[in-house]
Protein backbone atom coordinates (compact mmCIF):
# COMPACT_ATOMS: atom_id res chain seq x y z
CA UNK A 1 0.00 0.00 0.00
CA UNK A 2 2.26 2.77 -1.26
CA UNK A 3 -0.20 5.56 -0.44
CA UNK A 4 -0.35 4.81 3.27
CA UNK A 5 3.37 4.19 3.24
CA UNK A 6 3.93 7.66 1.88
CA UNK A 7 1.45 9.13 4.36
CA UNK A 8 3.33 7.49 7.19
CA UNK A 9 6.60 8.74 5.82
CA UNK A 10 5.24 12.30 5.73
CA UNK A 11 3.78 11.99 9.23
CA UNK A 12 7.13 10.85 10.55
CA UNK A 13 8.76 13.98 9.25
CA UNK A 14 6.13 16.36 10.68
CA UNK A 15 8.38 17.36 13.61
CA UNK A 16 10.80 18.95 11.12
CA UNK A 17 8.07 21.43 10.20
CA UNK A 18 8.69 24.13 12.85
CA UNK A 19 12.37 24.26 11.89
CA UNK A 20 11.51 24.47 8.20
CA UNK A 21 8.99 27.24 8.84
CA UNK A 22 11.49 29.28 10.86
CA UNK A 23 14.20 28.84 8.25
CA UNK A 24 11.82 29.62 5.39
CA UNK A 25 10.36 32.79 6.90
CA UNK A 26 13.44 34.27 8.53
CA UNK A 27 16.36 33.04 6.41
CA UNK A 28 15.16 32.02 2.96
CA UNK A 29 12.54 34.79 2.99
CA UNK A 30 14.98 37.69 3.46
CA UNK A 31 17.37 36.19 0.91
CA UNK A 32 14.65 36.01 -1.74
CA UNK A 33 13.33 39.42 -0.72
CA UNK A 34 16.88 40.76 -1.12
CA UNK A 35 17.03 39.65 -4.75
CA UNK A 36 13.68 41.29 -5.37
CA UNK A 37 14.36 44.53 -3.47
CA UNK A 38 17.69 45.03 -5.19
CA UNK A 39 15.73 45.43 -8.42
CA UNK A 40 13.60 48.26 -7.00
CA UNK A 41 14.19 51.77 -5.71
CA UNK A 42 12.89 50.92 -2.23
CA UNK A 43 13.70 53.67 0.26
CA UNK A 44 13.91 53.91 4.01
CA UNK A 45 11.41 56.75 4.24
CA UNK A 46 9.14 58.76 1.98
CA UNK A 47 7.33 57.76 -1.19
CA UNK A 48 9.81 55.05 -2.18
CA UNK A 49 9.34 53.33 1.16
CA UNK A 50 5.58 52.98 0.74
CA UNK A 51 5.55 52.29 -2.93
CA UNK A 52 8.84 51.06 -4.38
CA UNK A 53 9.16 51.09 -8.16
CA UNK A 54 10.67 48.32 -10.25
CA UNK A 55 13.93 49.62 -11.71
CA UNK A 56 15.42 46.46 -13.19
CA UNK A 57 19.18 46.23 -13.02
CA UNK A 58 19.66 49.95 -12.36
CA UNK A 59 21.09 49.42 -8.87
CA UNK A 60 23.67 47.01 -10.22
CA UNK A 61 24.61 49.41 -13.00
CA UNK A 62 25.07 52.10 -10.37
CA UNK A 63 27.26 49.71 -8.38
CA UNK A 64 29.58 49.27 -11.34
CA UNK A 65 29.80 53.02 -11.93
CA UNK A 66 30.10 53.98 -8.28
CA UNK A 67 33.81 54.40 -7.49
CA UNK A 68 33.19 53.45 -3.86
CA UNK A 69 32.01 49.93 -4.74
CA UNK A 70 35.15 48.47 -6.39
CA UNK A 71 37.19 50.20 -3.69
CA UNK A 72 35.03 48.56 -1.04
CA UNK A 73 35.42 45.15 -2.71
CA UNK A 74 39.19 45.70 -2.63
CA UNK A 75 39.10 46.61 1.06
CA UNK A 76 37.04 43.51 1.80
CA UNK A 77 39.58 41.35 -0.04
CA UNK A 78 42.42 42.98 1.90
CA UNK A 79 40.53 42.47 5.16
CA UNK A 80 39.75 38.80 4.47
CA UNK A 81 43.16 37.94 3.03
CA UNK A 82 45.10 39.85 5.67
CA UNK A 83 43.19 39.01 8.81
CA UNK A 84 41.67 35.60 8.03
CA UNK A 85 43.69 33.72 5.43
CA UNK A 86 47.10 34.99 6.53
CA UNK A 87 46.64 36.31 10.06
CA UNK A 88 44.23 34.04 11.89
CA UNK A 89 45.06 30.95 9.89
CA UNK A 90 48.85 31.11 10.16
CA UNK A 91 48.92 32.43 13.72
CA UNK A 92 46.39 29.78 14.76
CA UNK A 93 48.52 27.05 13.18
CA UNK A 94 51.70 28.42 14.77
CA UNK A 95 50.03 28.56 18.19
CA UNK A 96 48.74 24.99 17.87
CA UNK A 97 52.16 23.67 16.80
CA UNK A 98 53.96 25.55 19.58
CA UNK A 99 51.46 24.36 22.16
CA UNK A 100 52.37 20.74 21.46
CA UNK A 101 56.01 21.46 22.21
CA UNK A 102 55.50 23.81 25.16
CA UNK A 103 54.85 22.84 28.75
CA UNK A 104 51.15 22.02 29.30
CA UNK A 105 50.70 24.78 31.90
CA UNK A 106 52.07 27.41 29.49
CA UNK A 107 49.95 26.07 26.64
CA UNK A 108 46.80 26.17 28.77
CA UNK A 109 47.44 29.72 30.03
CA UNK A 110 48.18 31.14 26.61
CA UNK A 111 45.22 29.23 25.17
CA UNK A 112 42.94 30.93 27.69
CA UNK A 113 44.28 34.37 26.78
CA UNK A 114 43.69 33.74 23.07
CA UNK A 115 40.22 32.31 23.62
CA UNK A 116 39.24 35.21 25.93
CA UNK A 117 39.40 37.67 23.03
CA UNK A 118 37.13 35.35 21.04
CA UNK A 119 34.50 34.66 23.70
CA UNK A 120 33.93 38.30 24.68
CA UNK A 121 30.77 39.86 23.28
CA UNK A 122 31.67 41.42 19.95
CA UNK A 123 30.83 44.95 21.03
CA UNK A 124 33.14 44.70 24.05
CA UNK A 125 35.95 43.27 21.93
CA UNK A 126 35.43 46.13 19.49
CA UNK A 127 35.63 48.75 22.26
CA UNK A 128 38.79 47.16 23.64
CA UNK A 129 40.36 47.16 20.18
CA UNK A 130 39.27 50.78 19.65
CA UNK A 131 40.86 51.87 22.92
CA UNK A 132 44.00 49.90 22.09
CA UNK A 133 44.56 51.61 18.73
CA UNK A 134 43.25 55.08 19.58
CA UNK A 135 45.59 58.08 19.54
CA UNK A 136 46.51 57.96 23.21
CA UNK A 137 45.73 54.26 23.53
CA UNK A 138 47.77 51.35 24.81
CA UNK A 139 49.67 50.70 21.59
CA UNK A 140 50.97 54.25 21.30
CA UNK A 141 51.80 54.30 24.99
CA UNK A 142 53.89 51.17 24.54
CA UNK A 143 55.60 52.57 21.46
CA UNK A 144 56.26 55.79 23.34
CA UNK A 145 57.80 53.88 26.22
CA UNK A 146 60.16 52.25 23.73
CA UNK A 147 61.04 55.63 22.27
CA UNK A 148 59.14 55.04 19.03
CA UNK A 149 56.84 57.67 17.56
CA UNK A 150 53.24 56.53 17.57
CA UNK A 151 50.65 57.36 14.96
CA UNK A 152 46.93 57.81 14.93
CA UNK A 153 46.29 54.26 13.76
CA UNK A 154 42.55 54.54 13.18
CA UNK A 155 42.98 57.59 10.92
CA UNK A 156 46.37 57.06 9.32
CA UNK A 157 46.18 53.32 8.61
CA UNK A 158 42.64 52.14 9.47
CA UNK A 159 42.90 48.89 7.53
CA UNK A 160 46.09 47.89 9.34
CA UNK A 161 44.38 48.49 12.68
CA UNK A 162 41.28 46.55 11.58
CA UNK A 163 43.29 43.60 10.27
CA UNK A 164 45.30 43.38 13.50
CA UNK A 165 42.16 43.75 15.60
CA UNK A 166 40.41 40.96 13.71
CA UNK A 167 43.44 38.70 14.05
CA UNK A 168 43.30 39.33 17.78
CA UNK A 169 39.59 38.68 17.89
CA UNK A 170 39.38 35.59 15.72
CA UNK A 171 42.60 33.59 15.94
CA UNK A 172 41.19 31.39 18.73
CA UNK A 173 38.95 29.61 16.24
CA UNK A 174 41.81 28.54 13.96
CA UNK A 175 43.89 27.63 16.99
CA UNK A 176 41.17 25.31 18.31
CA UNK A 177 40.64 23.71 14.90
CA UNK A 178 44.36 23.06 14.47
CA UNK A 179 44.82 21.81 18.02
CA UNK A 180 42.12 19.23 17.35
CA UNK A 181 43.65 18.36 13.96
CA UNK A 182 47.20 17.99 15.28
CA UNK A 183 45.88 15.78 18.07
CA UNK A 184 44.72 13.38 15.37
CA UNK A 185 48.08 13.04 13.62
CA UNK A 186 49.53 9.61 14.47
CA UNK A 187 52.66 10.04 16.58
CA UNK A 188 54.42 7.14 14.81
CA UNK A 189 54.50 9.07 11.54
CA UNK A 190 56.39 11.95 13.05
CA UNK A 191 58.66 9.68 15.09
CA UNK A 192 59.54 7.60 12.07
CA UNK A 193 60.52 10.74 10.18
CA UNK A 194 62.51 11.87 13.21
CA UNK A 195 64.45 8.59 13.19
CA UNK A 196 65.21 9.13 9.54
CA UNK A 197 66.80 12.42 10.49
CA UNK A 198 64.08 14.90 9.51
CA UNK A 199 64.28 18.20 11.41
CA UNK A 200 61.26 19.87 13.01
CA UNK A 201 60.53 22.07 9.99
CA UNK A 202 60.82 19.17 7.57
CA UNK A 203 58.48 17.09 9.73
CA UNK A 204 55.96 19.93 9.85
CA UNK A 205 56.04 20.61 6.10
CA UNK A 206 56.31 17.06 4.75
CA UNK A 207 54.47 15.00 7.37
CA UNK A 208 52.10 17.04 9.54
CA UNK A 209 50.69 19.57 7.08
CA UNK A 210 49.84 16.99 4.39
CA UNK A 211 48.07 14.83 6.99
CA UNK A 212 45.90 17.71 8.22
CA UNK A 213 45.27 19.28 4.81
CA UNK A 214 41.56 18.56 5.14
CA UNK A 215 41.38 20.63 8.32
CA UNK A 216 43.41 23.39 6.71
CA UNK A 217 41.00 23.65 3.80
CA UNK A 218 37.95 23.57 6.09
CA UNK A 219 39.44 26.18 8.37
CA UNK A 220 40.30 28.48 5.46
CA UNK A 221 36.71 28.32 4.20
CA UNK A 222 35.19 28.96 7.61
CA UNK A 223 37.42 31.86 8.61
CA UNK A 224 36.85 33.43 5.20
CA UNK A 225 33.08 33.21 5.65
CA UNK A 226 33.26 34.58 9.19
CA UNK A 227 35.48 37.47 8.18
CA UNK A 228 33.35 38.38 5.17
CA UNK A 229 30.51 38.99 7.61
CA UNK A 230 32.39 41.10 10.17
CA UNK A 231 30.45 44.30 10.81
CA UNK A 232 30.60 45.33 14.46
CA UNK A 233 34.37 45.50 14.74
CA UNK A 234 34.63 47.85 11.76
CA UNK A 235 31.58 49.85 12.75
CA UNK A 236 32.84 50.59 16.26
CA UNK A 237 36.50 51.13 15.39
CA UNK A 238 36.25 53.32 12.28
CA UNK A 239 32.61 53.32 11.10
CA UNK A 240 34.08 52.83 7.62
CA UNK A 241 36.08 56.03 7.77
CA UNK A 242 37.96 58.21 7.43
CA UNK A 243 36.30 59.04 4.10
CA UNK A 244 35.46 55.43 3.14
CA UNK A 245 39.03 54.29 3.76
CA UNK A 246 37.78 51.23 5.63
CA UNK A 247 34.29 50.67 4.20
CA UNK A 248 34.13 46.90 3.77
CA UNK A 249 31.08 45.47 1.99
CA UNK A 250 28.89 44.86 5.09
CA UNK A 251 29.50 48.45 6.22
CA UNK A 252 28.80 49.78 2.73
CA UNK A 253 25.50 47.89 2.57
CA UNK A 254 24.51 49.26 5.99
CA UNK A 255 25.47 52.84 5.14
CA UNK A 256 23.68 52.92 1.80
CA UNK A 257 20.53 51.45 3.30
CA UNK A 258 20.32 53.20 6.66
CA UNK A 259 22.44 56.33 6.48
CA UNK A 260 21.50 57.33 2.95
CA UNK A 261 18.08 55.67 3.12
CA UNK A 262 18.48 53.79 -0.15
CA UNK A 263 17.27 50.30 0.72
CA UNK A 264 17.28 49.15 -2.92
CA UNK A 265 20.90 50.10 -3.48
CA UNK A 266 22.03 48.82 -0.08
CA UNK A 267 20.31 45.53 -0.81
CA UNK A 268 22.16 45.24 -4.10
CA UNK A 269 25.42 45.45 -2.14
CA UNK A 270 24.06 42.83 0.26
CA UNK A 271 23.22 40.54 -2.67
CA UNK A 272 26.83 40.72 -3.87
CA UNK A 273 27.92 39.75 -0.36
CA UNK A 274 25.40 36.89 -0.28
CA UNK A 275 26.65 35.58 -3.62
CA UNK A 276 30.24 35.71 -2.37
CA UNK A 277 29.16 33.80 0.73
CA UNK A 278 27.28 31.27 -1.42
CA UNK A 279 30.37 30.61 -3.55
CA UNK A 280 32.47 29.88 -0.48
CA UNK A 281 29.61 27.91 1.07
CA UNK A 282 29.30 25.62 -1.95
CA UNK A 283 33.08 25.14 -2.01
CA UNK A 284 32.93 24.24 1.68
CA UNK A 285 30.21 21.63 1.14
CA UNK A 286 32.18 20.02 -1.69
CA UNK A 287 35.22 19.83 0.56
CA UNK A 288 33.22 18.13 3.31
CA UNK A 289 31.75 15.67 0.85
CA UNK A 290 35.20 14.71 -0.37
CA UNK A 291 36.39 14.23 3.19
CA UNK A 292 33.63 11.87 4.22
CA UNK A 293 32.36 10.06 1.16
CA UNK B 1 71.79 -0.99 42.94
CA UNK B 2 70.45 -0.91 39.46
CA UNK B 3 72.70 0.01 36.63
CA UNK B 4 71.96 3.43 35.12
CA UNK B 5 69.91 3.07 31.99
CA UNK B 6 72.09 3.40 28.98
CA UNK B 7 71.03 6.28 26.78
CA UNK B 8 72.37 6.28 23.28
CA UNK B 9 74.00 9.55 22.25
CA UNK B 10 71.45 9.92 19.48
CA UNK B 11 68.49 9.78 21.85
CA UNK B 12 70.25 12.09 24.31
CA UNK B 13 70.83 14.62 21.58
CA UNK B 14 67.22 14.40 20.51
CA UNK B 15 66.08 14.93 24.10
CA UNK B 16 68.36 17.93 24.52
CA UNK B 17 67.02 19.43 21.33
CA UNK B 18 63.47 18.79 22.48
CA UNK B 19 64.08 20.56 25.78
CA UNK B 20 65.62 23.55 24.06
CA UNK B 21 62.71 23.51 21.64
CA UNK B 22 60.29 23.40 24.54
CA UNK B 23 61.87 26.41 26.25
CA UNK B 24 61.74 28.33 22.96
CA UNK B 25 58.11 27.32 22.46
CA UNK B 26 57.27 28.45 26.00
CA UNK B 27 58.91 31.83 25.43
CA UNK B 28 57.27 32.49 22.06
CA UNK B 29 53.87 31.40 23.35
CA UNK B 30 54.10 33.63 26.41
CA UNK B 31 54.94 36.64 24.23
CA UNK B 32 51.98 35.96 21.93
CA UNK B 33 49.72 35.39 24.94
CA UNK B 34 50.81 38.73 26.43
CA UNK B 35 49.95 40.47 23.15
CA UNK B 36 46.47 38.94 23.29
CA UNK B 37 45.94 40.20 26.84
CA UNK B 38 47.16 43.75 26.15
CA UNK B 39 43.91 45.10 24.65
CA UNK B 40 42.03 43.74 27.67
CA UNK B 41 44.22 45.68 30.11
CA UNK B 42 42.36 48.87 29.29
CA UNK B 43 39.05 47.30 30.28
CA UNK B 44 40.34 46.22 33.67
CA UNK B 45 42.33 49.34 34.52
CA UNK B 46 39.75 51.72 33.09
CA UNK B 47 36.92 50.17 35.06
CA UNK B 48 38.80 50.74 38.33
CA UNK B 49 39.97 54.25 37.50
CA UNK B 50 37.66 57.09 38.44
CA UNK B 51 39.24 59.37 35.80
CA UNK B 52 39.79 56.93 32.93
CA UNK B 53 40.36 58.07 29.37
CA UNK B 54 41.13 55.91 26.36
CA UNK B 55 44.71 55.68 27.46
CA UNK B 56 45.71 52.75 29.60
CA UNK B 57 47.20 53.48 32.97
CA UNK B 58 47.34 51.73 36.27
CA UNK B 59 44.78 53.53 38.40
CA UNK B 60 46.49 55.53 41.14
CA UNK B 61 43.84 54.43 43.52
CA UNK B 62 41.63 51.58 42.38
CA UNK B 63 38.03 52.43 43.19
CA UNK B 64 34.69 50.85 42.39
CA UNK B 65 33.02 54.19 41.61
CA UNK B 66 32.49 53.28 37.96
CA UNK B 67 30.73 50.07 38.87
CA UNK B 68 28.61 51.93 41.40
CA UNK B 69 27.72 54.54 38.77
CA UNK B 70 26.41 52.04 36.23
CA UNK B 71 24.47 49.93 38.73
CA UNK B 72 21.18 51.66 37.98
CA UNK B 73 18.01 50.20 36.50
CA UNK B 74 18.16 52.37 33.37
CA UNK B 75 21.83 51.91 32.61
CA UNK B 76 22.43 48.31 33.56
CA UNK B 77 19.59 46.19 34.89
CA UNK B 78 16.97 46.76 32.21
CA UNK B 79 19.39 46.25 29.29
CA UNK B 80 20.80 43.14 30.95
CA UNK B 81 17.29 41.81 31.58
CA UNK B 82 16.47 42.44 27.91
CA UNK B 83 19.62 40.51 27.00
CA UNK B 84 18.49 37.64 29.21
CA UNK B 85 15.03 37.60 27.60
CA UNK B 86 16.51 37.76 24.11
CA UNK B 87 19.16 35.10 24.68
CA UNK B 88 17.08 32.69 26.75
CA UNK B 89 14.17 33.06 24.33
CA UNK B 90 16.43 32.39 21.36
CA UNK B 91 18.01 29.41 23.12
CA UNK B 92 14.64 27.90 23.99
CA UNK B 93 13.05 28.33 20.57
CA UNK B 94 16.17 27.08 18.81
CA UNK B 95 16.54 24.05 21.04
CA UNK B 96 12.88 23.06 20.73
CA UNK B 97 12.88 23.34 16.94
CA UNK B 98 16.27 21.62 16.68
CA UNK B 99 15.29 18.64 18.85
CA UNK B 100 12.04 18.10 16.93
CA UNK B 101 13.83 18.34 13.59
CA UNK B 102 16.74 16.18 14.67
CA UNK B 103 14.57 13.25 15.73
CA UNK B 104 13.34 12.06 12.33
CA UNK B 105 16.66 12.99 10.74
CA UNK B 106 18.49 10.81 13.23
CA UNK B 107 16.02 7.90 13.44
CA UNK B 108 14.60 7.34 9.95
CA UNK B 109 16.34 6.60 6.70
CA UNK B 110 15.00 8.67 3.85
CA UNK B 111 16.11 10.39 0.69
CA UNK B 112 15.08 13.59 2.41
CA UNK B 113 17.83 13.45 5.06
CA UNK B 114 20.97 14.07 3.10
CA UNK B 115 19.78 17.04 1.02
CA UNK B 116 18.19 18.58 4.10
CA UNK B 117 21.36 18.28 6.15
CA UNK B 118 23.47 19.73 3.37
CA UNK B 119 20.96 22.53 2.97
CA UNK B 120 21.21 23.19 6.68
CA UNK B 121 24.98 23.19 6.50
CA UNK B 122 24.82 25.65 3.63
CA UNK B 123 22.60 27.80 5.84
CA UNK B 124 25.37 27.99 8.42
CA UNK B 125 27.55 29.59 5.74
CA UNK B 126 25.21 32.51 5.03
CA UNK B 127 26.76 35.79 6.13
CA UNK B 128 24.02 37.00 8.47
CA UNK B 129 25.24 40.58 8.24
CA UNK B 130 24.45 40.48 4.54
CA UNK B 131 20.77 39.79 5.15
CA UNK B 132 20.26 42.47 7.79
CA UNK B 133 19.20 45.08 5.23
CA UNK B 134 16.61 42.76 3.63
CA UNK B 135 15.49 41.55 7.07
CA UNK B 136 14.88 45.15 8.06
CA UNK B 137 12.80 45.59 4.93
CA UNK B 138 10.87 42.42 5.68
CA UNK B 139 10.23 43.48 9.28
CA UNK B 140 8.94 46.86 8.11
CA UNK B 141 6.50 45.21 5.72
CA UNK B 142 5.31 42.70 8.32
CA UNK B 143 5.22 45.46 10.97
CA UNK B 144 7.49 43.44 13.23
CA UNK B 145 10.05 46.17 13.84
CA UNK B 146 10.88 46.76 17.50
CA UNK B 147 9.23 43.50 18.54
CA UNK B 148 11.20 41.34 20.95
CA UNK B 149 9.46 38.05 20.02
CA UNK B 150 10.06 38.64 16.31
CA UNK B 151 13.73 39.40 16.98
CA UNK B 152 13.94 36.18 19.01
CA UNK B 153 12.46 34.21 16.11
CA UNK B 154 14.94 35.74 13.68
CA UNK B 155 17.90 35.02 15.96
CA UNK B 156 16.58 31.48 16.42
CA UNK B 157 16.41 31.00 12.65
CA UNK B 158 20.01 32.16 12.24
CA UNK B 159 21.32 29.78 14.90
CA UNK B 160 19.04 26.90 13.93
CA UNK B 161 21.21 25.38 11.15
CA UNK B 162 24.17 24.88 13.48
CA UNK B 163 21.88 23.73 16.30
CA UNK B 164 20.18 21.09 14.12
CA UNK B 165 23.55 19.84 12.98
CA UNK B 166 24.86 19.52 16.53
CA UNK B 167 21.66 18.09 18.00
CA UNK B 168 21.46 15.39 15.35
CA UNK B 169 25.02 14.34 16.08
CA UNK B 170 24.26 14.12 19.79
CA UNK B 171 21.07 12.16 19.08
CA UNK B 172 22.87 9.72 16.81
CA UNK B 173 24.99 8.79 19.81
CA UNK B 174 21.96 7.58 21.80
CA UNK B 175 21.48 3.86 21.07
CA UNK B 176 18.23 2.90 19.37
CA UNK B 177 17.87 -0.24 21.54
CA UNK B 178 16.81 1.76 24.59
CA UNK B 179 14.00 3.39 22.66
CA UNK B 180 12.85 0.08 21.21
CA UNK B 181 12.46 -1.28 24.71
CA UNK B 182 10.16 1.64 25.51
CA UNK B 183 8.06 1.02 22.37
CA UNK B 184 7.64 -2.60 23.46
CA UNK B 185 6.12 -1.27 26.63
CA UNK B 186 3.68 0.70 24.54
CA UNK B 187 5.24 4.16 24.61
CA UNK B 188 4.70 6.32 21.54
CA UNK B 189 7.67 7.68 19.62
CA UNK B 190 7.31 11.16 21.04
CA UNK B 191 6.92 9.78 24.56
CA UNK B 192 10.07 7.71 24.08
CA UNK B 193 11.86 10.80 22.81
CA UNK B 194 10.82 12.73 25.89
CA UNK B 195 11.42 10.09 28.52
CA UNK B 196 14.38 8.13 27.11
CA UNK B 197 16.31 10.04 24.48
CA UNK B 198 16.26 13.60 25.81
CA UNK B 199 17.37 12.76 29.36
CA UNK B 200 20.28 10.77 27.92
CA UNK B 201 21.42 13.65 25.76
CA UNK B 202 21.03 16.29 28.45
CA UNK B 203 24.72 17.30 28.42
CA UNK B 204 24.62 17.71 24.65
CA UNK B 205 21.42 19.75 24.83
CA UNK B 206 23.09 21.92 27.46
CA UNK B 207 25.97 22.58 25.11
CA UNK B 208 23.63 23.56 22.28
CA UNK B 209 21.55 25.84 24.50
CA UNK B 210 24.54 27.59 26.04
CA UNK B 211 26.17 27.94 22.65
CA UNK B 212 23.09 29.62 21.20
CA UNK B 213 22.69 31.71 24.34
CA UNK B 214 26.28 32.99 24.14
CA UNK B 215 25.85 33.89 20.48
CA UNK B 216 22.62 35.77 21.08
CA UNK B 217 24.02 37.50 24.16
CA UNK B 218 27.00 38.82 22.23
CA UNK B 219 25.12 39.74 19.07
CA UNK B 220 25.13 43.46 18.40
CA UNK B 221 24.08 43.94 14.80
CA UNK B 222 20.74 42.12 14.86
CA UNK B 223 19.17 43.96 17.84
CA UNK B 224 20.86 47.18 16.67
CA UNK B 225 18.87 47.02 13.44
CA UNK B 226 15.64 45.40 14.64
CA UNK B 227 15.00 46.87 18.11
CA UNK B 228 14.50 50.61 18.10
CA UNK B 229 13.10 51.69 21.44
CA UNK B 230 15.48 52.03 24.34
CA UNK B 231 13.16 50.10 26.64
CA UNK B 232 13.62 46.95 24.56
CA UNK B 233 17.29 47.17 23.68
CA UNK B 234 19.66 44.58 25.10
CA UNK B 235 22.97 45.49 26.73
CA UNK B 236 24.92 45.08 23.48
CA UNK B 237 23.01 48.00 21.95
CA UNK B 238 22.57 50.19 25.02
CA UNK B 239 26.33 50.02 25.62
CA UNK B 240 26.83 51.41 22.14
CA UNK B 241 24.64 54.45 22.77
CA UNK B 242 26.63 54.93 25.95
CA UNK B 243 29.66 55.19 23.71
CA UNK B 244 28.39 57.27 20.86
CA UNK B 245 25.49 59.49 21.67
CA UNK B 246 25.91 60.99 25.09
CA UNK B 247 28.61 63.40 24.01
CA UNK B 248 31.62 63.09 26.28
CA UNK B 249 32.25 59.44 26.86
CA UNK B 250 32.58 58.21 30.41
CA UNK B 251 35.30 55.72 29.63
CA UNK B 252 35.55 54.33 33.13
CA UNK B 253 31.83 53.56 33.21
CA UNK B 254 31.98 52.11 29.71
CA UNK B 255 34.74 49.73 30.84
CA UNK B 256 32.84 48.79 34.00
CA UNK B 257 29.66 48.16 32.04
CA UNK B 258 31.59 46.07 29.49
CA UNK B 259 32.96 43.86 32.23
CA UNK B 260 29.60 43.36 33.93
CA UNK B 261 28.07 42.54 30.56
CA UNK B 262 30.83 40.08 29.62
CA UNK B 263 31.02 38.13 32.88
CA UNK B 264 27.94 35.95 32.27
CA UNK B 265 29.18 34.63 28.91
CA UNK B 266 32.70 34.11 30.20
CA UNK B 267 31.24 32.05 33.04
CA UNK B 268 29.04 30.05 30.67
CA UNK B 269 31.98 29.39 28.39
CA UNK B 270 34.02 28.08 31.30
CA UNK B 271 31.15 25.75 32.27
CA UNK B 272 30.82 24.32 28.77
CA UNK B 273 34.51 24.45 27.97
CA UNK B 274 35.29 22.14 30.88
CA UNK B 275 33.38 19.25 29.39
CA UNK B 276 33.30 19.81 25.70
CA UNK B 277 35.58 22.56 24.52
CA UNK B 278 36.05 20.87 21.18
CA UNK B 279 32.34 20.65 20.51
CA UNK B 280 31.95 24.34 21.24
CA UNK B 281 34.95 25.17 19.14
CA UNK B 282 33.69 23.38 16.08
CA UNK B 283 30.15 24.53 16.53
CA UNK B 284 31.34 28.11 16.71
CA UNK B 285 32.10 27.44 13.08
CA UNK B 286 30.24 30.31 11.52
CA UNK B 287 29.29 33.24 13.65
CA UNK B 288 28.00 35.89 11.33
Amino acid sequence: MPATHRARQVARYLPVLPAILLLAVFLAGPVLWAFHASLTNAGLTGRNARNPQWVGLENYQRLLQDPVFPFSVGLTVVFVAGSAILGQNLLGLALAVLMRRARPAVAATVGTAVVAAWVLPEIVAAFAAYAFFSRDGTLNQLLGAMGQPGTDWLYAVPMVALVLANVWRGTAFSMLVYRAALGGVPAELSEAAHMDGAGPWQRLVFITLPVIRGSIATNLMLVTLQTLAVFTLVWVMTAGGPANASTTLPVLAYQEAFRFGDIGYGTAVAVVLLLLGAVFGVAYLRLLREQRP
Amino acid sequence: MTAPVQVSPQVARARGARQRGSAMADAVLLIIGACFLLPLLWLVFGSLDAAAGHGTRVPQQPVLDNFAAVLTPDLLFRPLWNSVLLSAGTGTVTLAAAVLAAYPLSRYRSRFNSPFMYGVLFGTCLPVTAIMVPVYGLFVQLQLLDSLPATVLFLAATSLPMAIWMTRNFMDAVPLALEEAAWMDGASRMAALRTIVLPLMRPGLGVVFIFVFIQAWGNFFVPFVLLLSEARQPAAVSIFSFFGQHGAVAYGQLAAFSILYSVPVLALYVIVGRGSGAALALSGAVRG
